[in-house]
């Protein structure tokens, strides 16, 4: 009986349930930054109170790339019980398919001034530009590119994982090894994408320099503006009959099966899904922080966005966005103030998270919690119970 | 079957197989099956005709679960034929396949999609579209409402219609897994232990709602609980060691030596 009394706690029937008041107050904030922040960051005197530094807006720019990246993970963790902790390698795919537009775009105002290669094809000798990397003098192409290259790779990958049923642990560890794998192979000068430095350097986007507050501030709405698009996507995905599914997948897959479901399928859709809006993630990222390099496919990279969404509150989508900003606040502000503490700090968060907040930040607030209306406090009180029980039985 | 018959059946022995075959829903004919050297079925064969209601009893070990398993599509048999309504080959397909023919399984712990309300869970069973972007765009129509409705009514939780799964009791439980098997309107109906851990009350109703579920389908239920496959008054096939030791009404059954020293001998 503990079996699915534990189950139900750890999974989130909250939140979306209560006409997702959450994801409401969601959409609220991103339409409100989207207008708000550039406008103080370019109308308003430097001197004044109100006024948000530039430096600032590419940091919360940052966070919602990261918010993004963490959404796409809470669709499948949260929703179908795919545990992915490779899913950095489909949000630096899509960086690498910026950047690779990003370069093209330095043309002749590289160190070495050739009107075509990169500065790093020509240290390295290379006559003509590889044909992959033809084509990413469009705008458009990079775009398209961002989001199919991720998506391609997550449909083969899943295809033949979900069909092979490749299910928990498992597929989580082929997910660690396919980003792993990936980081070795970008470190590689031969692959031609810049080795271990990557592509850097970066001048414009569309002709307008990356340096200046309106490009910033431009990037910071993009970033809102498909963070929204693709919340609202997830939603949807969600709400339907084939959300149901997924959800009834995490909770019984063999049932589903028997029921004359091809889970195999299911699971592939929104995996591919997911990956794509990864994809897009890194996109927006790469001319925000104005690098992308092999570091970004680091496994413990990709553990850490699966943090995040517990941190936040896993299956609510919304839990998701809030806990990347809260951890990676933390982040930002452990890493300047005192940089020896932020592992200690992210390790001793995931435990405190796990024993205390099953449901995440978002399960502990009480008008998204309501929906078993168990507060942190009866909870930690039950389990506490639970324990002297156990020790009692023990004994 | 006396000698002289079998020697006068066997010059037209295809056609006799065939006519045999084409009265069944369910068609198992010399089944093997072996797991790293332990033969779980062997050379099982029986039949079930439509519309009958079949108890499968046995001790532990007997082969009961492994042989739901090759119907479904879980297991491939070594060796034999399953056929489906006398013609479908079932052990070239998987589960969805099959699930999809009309074969609907209940499984001996109770399954149900336990963050789903009552309501979702028979939703998600119903029959009809199963592909991915019908289901992303599907609306809920007024004829699944009133089966779903239907549905509720005849396992008995019309008033846990809005109540998440999880919190049924274990007997609801399995009623609403019986419940899923007909929204998906199968032709053959597979039952694992359907009263494991039901109160005595619980498991009159559940022989009640099987019986006359078998009105409407062919429904075979693999049962320990002797005191229930009376109650479901029923031809039992009784398995041992993988194939079938008996089979018949309950009473002539139980007065089988070879049944007694089964069950009781050991």
């Amino acid at each position: 009986m503990t079996d699915y009394r534990q189950k139900y706690q750890m999974t989130p029937v909250v939140g979306w349930l209560l006409n997702d008041r959450g994801g409401m107050i969601l959409l609220g904030i991103l339409i409100a930054a989207s207008i708000l922040v550039p406008a103080s960051n370019l109308l308003l005197p430097e001197s004044s109170a109100f006024h948000v530094p530039t430096w600032m807006i590419s940091l919360l720019g940052k966070y919602l790339c990261y918010a993004l990246l963490a959404l796409s993970v809470d669709l499948i963790w949260g929703f179908c019980g795919i545990l992915s902790l490779g899913h950095g390698a489909f949000f630096a795919l899509g960086g690498y398919a910026m950047g690779m537009y990003l370069m093209r775009q330095i043309g002749d105002r590289g160190v070495y001034g050739d009107p075509v290669l990169p500065d790093f094809m020509v240290f390295l000798n290379w006559q003509e530009l590889p044909w992959y990397w033809y084509g990413f003098d469009m705008f458009w192409f990079a775009i398209v590119m961002a989001m199919f290259v991720p998506g391609l790779l997550a449909f083969v990958f899943g295809f033949l994982a979900f069909r092979s049923r490749v299910t928990g642990v498992y597929l989580s560890i082929i997910t660690q090894a396919m980003t792993y794998a990936l980081l070795l192979a970008f470190f590689r000068n031969d692959m031609g994408f810049g080795g271990n430095n990557g592509l850097t350097d970066f001048k414009d986007l569309l002709g307008y320099s990356l340096q200046s507050d309106g490009t910033r501030a431009g990037l910071f709405v993009a970033s809102c503006v498909f963070l929204g698009i693709c919340y609202v996507v997830a939603r949807g995905i969600t709400q339907s009959r084939l959300g149901k599914v997924l959800i009834a997948i995490r909770d019984a897959e063999s049932r589903v099966r028997f029921t004359g479901y091809r889970v195999e399928y299911y699971k592939l859709f929104v995996f591919t899904v997911s990956a794509v809006m990864a994809g897009i993630a890194g996109a927006l990222y790469v001319p925000q922080v104005g690098i992308i390099n092999p570091g970004e496919f680091a496994p413990a990279l990709s553990i850490e966005i699966v943090i995040w969404v517990a941190v936040g509150g896993r299956g609510t989508l919304y839990g998701a966005v809030l806990g990347a900003f809260i951890v990676n606040y933390a982040k930002t502000f452990f890493t300047g103030a005192m940089p020896d503490f932020w592992l200690f700090f992210l390790g001793g968060l995931f435990i405190a998270v796990t024993l205390f907040l099953p449901k995440g930040v978002i399960g502990a607030i009480p008008a998204f919690g309501a929906a078993d209306r168990q507060s942190i406090i009866t909870t930690w009180r039950k389990r506490l119970a639970e324990r002297r029980a156990n020790e009692g039985g023990k004994a | 079957m006396n000698d002289a018959m079998t020697v006068e059946m066997n010059a037209s022995d295809e056609e006799q197989v065939k006519s045999a075959r084409s009265e069944t829903i369910l068609y198992v004919d010399g089944v093997s099956v072996t797991f790293d050297g332990f033969r779980a079925l062997n050379n099982l064969s029986f039949y079930v005709e439509p519309g009958e209601l079949r108890a499968i009893i046995g001790p532990n070990g007997a082969g009961k679960t492994t042989m739901m398993d090759i119907i479904t599509g879980k297991t491939r048999p070594d060796t034999g034929d399953v056929l489906f309504k006398s013609e479908i080959d079932l052990t070239k397909m998987d589960e969805a396949e099959i699930a999809n023919l009309g074969i609907g399984r209940k499984f001996q712990k109770p399954t149900v999609f336990e963050s789903h309300t009552v309501f979702d869970n028979l939703l998600l069973a119903a029959s009809g579209g199963r592909g991915v972007f019908q289901a992303l765009f599907h609306r809920l129509s007024d004829a699944e409402k009133i089966k779903i409705e239907k549905t509720l009514v005849t396992i008995m939780l019309e008033d846990k219609r809005d109540e998440m799964a999880a919190n049924l009791s274990h007997g609801q439980k399995q009623w609403l897994e019986i419940g899923m098997l007909l929204m998906q309107e199968p032709e053959l109906l597979l039952v694992d232990e359907p009263v494991a851990g039901m109160t005595d009350s619980e498991t009159e109703e559940t022989a009640k709602l099987l019986r006359s579920i078998s009105k409407e389908y062919s429904v075979v239920v693999v049962e320990h609980d002797m005191e229930f496959v009376r109650d479901l008054d029923c031809k039992v096939t009784v398995l041992h060691e993988g194939s079938v030791l008996a089979e018949g009404r309950l009473d002539h059954v139980q007065k089988d030596p070879r049944v007694i020293e089964v069950y009781l001998g050991r």
